[in-house]
């Protein structure tokens, strides 16, 4: 439906796509409480643990190490990873990544397969480009499995369909999976899905999961899942592909014990998910494919301002703390990855169609306080909207509306003057301002405008 | 030239001046782990038992599930109701298992998760195709934080190994938590010892 709807409308920015879903107010507020609920145990687990800040600042440099010696980090999973029987491959970029995915796929024969949660797959389109290759593929995570169902992508990286109401779902699952008409019980729609999705597992040859981290002294892979549908899928698979983008390697197993404490109590504040499975070698008579993916990595590596970027473990706090996530939704972003991480690795893959995200902020620094691995996210927000103006990406109005911010800043006489006369205006002609050509004015009441400034009021005082 | 020698080249280009690892030590506490393991592996769905021994274990067990259930496990403890866990063999052949009873090596307070490694349960599909799942551990093998879990585990050379904590589960509709996902339906921890 969006998808319909934003072709209709033209709309691609985030500001347009937030406005369909602010459609329903009901909805908005569940979802921004919803959101908000997740936040606050992720505060609650952040607080049990008093090493909590040293846990943050020891993966924070962590992975500064790891951005710093990539190359070598590489070289020696690889090294490891053959050592252990894995064939290791090398993309470039997303088609690439597609097109290894497939001729591991032809090899075997295989046109039908199970996939778990993997933002990276997401972000290189893999279930589009297999479909149109004839390949079927069959997302297992419930929540992805219910995007897939409804055609849409997910909102968010860890809860994929938090913007879809039981309803909703109970309509999706009667229809595909032949619950009864209009059963929307989350315990009989989740036992659906086991049984649906088990005859799954047992039936295809080739399971492809994501990469939480990769070890480069023991060349094993940790994934980290609550349901166990990346194991479900692997162990009982021929050939198991695991997909990851380069940032994904840690340098020695026991940083595992750093990052593993600090992501699921930030995701969800969870102490640990379920399972945190460690894949190091195949199993008897299996075959294990690891494909390094960069897409744009690299480059976000030399953009100084921009690549601790990298440094991101996915857990998604940022998403659940940020105010204007919580009220426009995931889809609102037009990214894989949405939300204030998402707005600032966007732009690096393409500036001009993402140019919106890092103003879809309002630059309150909370992402910034949450992430576990320091990441700073709302400095980078700032700085990427430096770079999208410079380089001609913003729309003429806001370039426009910034020179004219930037001067009136600059001169502090016209300030006054201006301050002064906003003033004036909004006192005794309030519908220049309170109307429909004033972005600032949707969804909000002007401020009553105050008798005088702090400046003049200073003035006043001193005296 | 190729995909591999473009990406490290990109990288070698790219990257930052070297930045140290950090060396740091973390405070541990090292009381109460075991009324903490308990209370933590409640809270998120597991049934935990004290029990003194393997005969403990059996009986309780044999409370919840009937022998005409298939029941399987790696021990040879349990042999007499239990049936063995074949390598070699297809791992589908292991869709209608009822429980499945195995050791783990190492277990976390923080967080209630149970170290195990491949070696413990013959087939790595085990811990998760079954419907229910039955996990020993020795009480001295409790540990505070999974950096003790990762010094004990060392550089041991395993081809798998899970960290298991609580049932598989799932809240991904409308947040409402729901046990049994695709992996077990429960879990019944037994501290041994």
């Amino acid at each position: 439906m969006v998808k319909e709807e934003t072709q209709h409308k033209g709309l691609t920015e985030h500001s347009g796509l937030a406005d369909i879903f602010n459609r329903d107010e009901q909805r908005v507020n569940w979802h921004d409480e919803t959101l908000w609920f997740v936040r606050s145990k992720r505060d609650k687990a952040a607080h049990s643990l008093p090493e909590w800040e040293l846990l943050r600042e020891t993966a924070s440099q962590i992975k500064h190490n790891v951005l710093s010696d990539l190359d070598t980090y590489l070289q020696q999973f690889e090294e490891q990873a053959l050592i252990n029987g894995v064939t290791v491959h090398w993309a470039a970029d997303a088609r690439e990544h597609n097109q290894i995915v497939h001729s591991i796929l032809k090899k075997h024969e295989i046109n039908r397969m199970v996939k778990s949660k993997s933002m990276l797959t997401e972000e290189c389109h893999l279930n589009e480009y297999l479909k149109e290759h004839g390949v079927e593929v069959i997302d297992t995570d419930l929540g992805e499995r219910i995007v897939q169902l409804a055609e849409e992508p997910p909102s968010h990286i860890v809860l994929p369909c938090i913007h879809k109401k039981k309803e909703e779902i109970g309509e999706l699952f009667h229809t595909h999976l032949g619950t009864a008409a209009g059963e929307s019980d989350p315990q009989v729609l989740t036992e659906a899905a086991r049984q649906h999705l088990r005859e799954s597992f047992l039936t295809r040859r080739l399971a492809l999961t994501g990469v939480n981290f990769a070890v480069a002294e023991t060349g094993e892979f940790v994934v980290c899942t609550n349901e166990g549908n990346a194991d479900m899928g692997s162990h009982l698979a021929d050939v198991h592909i695991a997909s990851m983008g380069i940032e994904k390697i840690i340098p020695r197993r026991k940083d595992l014990g750093f990052f593993l404490r600090l992501l699921a109590r930030s995701a969800t504040g969870q102490p640990i998910t379920t399972y945190s499975s460690h894949f190091r070698k195949p199993r008897a008579g299996q075959e294990m494919h690891i494909i390094l993916v960069d897409n744009g990595r690299t480059v976000q590596l030399g953009r100084e301002d921009f690549r601790n970027s990298l440094k991101c473990i996915r857990c998604g706090a940022c998403m659940n703390t940020c105010p204007v996530y919580r009220r426009s939704g995931g889809h609102s972003y037009h990214n894989a990855i949405a939300g204030p991480i998402g707005s600032i690795l966007a732009p690096n893959l393409d500036m001009k169609a993402y140019a919106d995200l890092p103003f879809a902020s309002t630059l309150c620094g909370s992402c910034s306080n949450v992430c576990p691995v320091k990441i700073d996210i709302h400095d980078q927000l700032y700085k990427w909207r430096q770079v999208l103006v410079k380089e001609g990406h913003v729309s003429p109005v806001k370039a426009m509306g910034m020179k004219a911010m930037a001067f009136t800043f600059a001169m502090p006489r016209f300030f006054a003057f201006a301050g002064k006369a906003g003033r004036v205006v909004m006192k005794y002609l309030p519908f220049v301002v309170s109307n429909k050509l004033n972005p600032w004015y949707k969804e909000r009441e002007m401020p009553k405008p105050p008798k005088e400034s702090f400046r003049e009021w200073y003035k006043r005082e001193r005296r | 030239m190729s995909s591999r020698e473009k990406i490290l080249a990109a990288v070698r280009a790219n990257k930052p001046d070297l930045q140290p690892l950090p060396d740091v030590i973390i405070p541990v506490r090292e009381e109460g782990l075991i009324e903490e393991y308990r209370r933590v592996a409640e809270g998120i769905g597991a049934k935990v038992y004290e029990v003194g021994g393997i005969a403990e274990v059996k009986e309780l067990l044999a409370a919840s599930f009937e022998p005409s259930q298939r029941i399987v496990s790696p021990l040879e403890d349990f042999a007499d109701m239990a049936e063995g866990i074949e390598a070699g063999i297809d791992p589908h052949s292991f869709a209608d298992v009822e429980l499945a009873i195995v050791r783990a090596e190492i277990g976390v307070s923080e967080n209630s998760a149970l170290w195990v490694p491949e070696g413990n349960v013959s087939q790595r599909v085990i811990p998760f195709i079954c419907q229910h799942l039955a996990i020993l551990i020795n009480r001295e093998r409790i540990v505070p934080t999974l950096q003790q879990a990762y010094s004990l585990i060392g550089e041991i050379n395993y081809g798998y190994g899970v960290f298991i904590a609580g049932p598989s589960k799932t809240a991904d509709i409308e947040q409402s938590l729901v046990l049994g996902a695709h992996g077990p339906r429960s879990l019944r921890v037994f501290i041994v010892g």
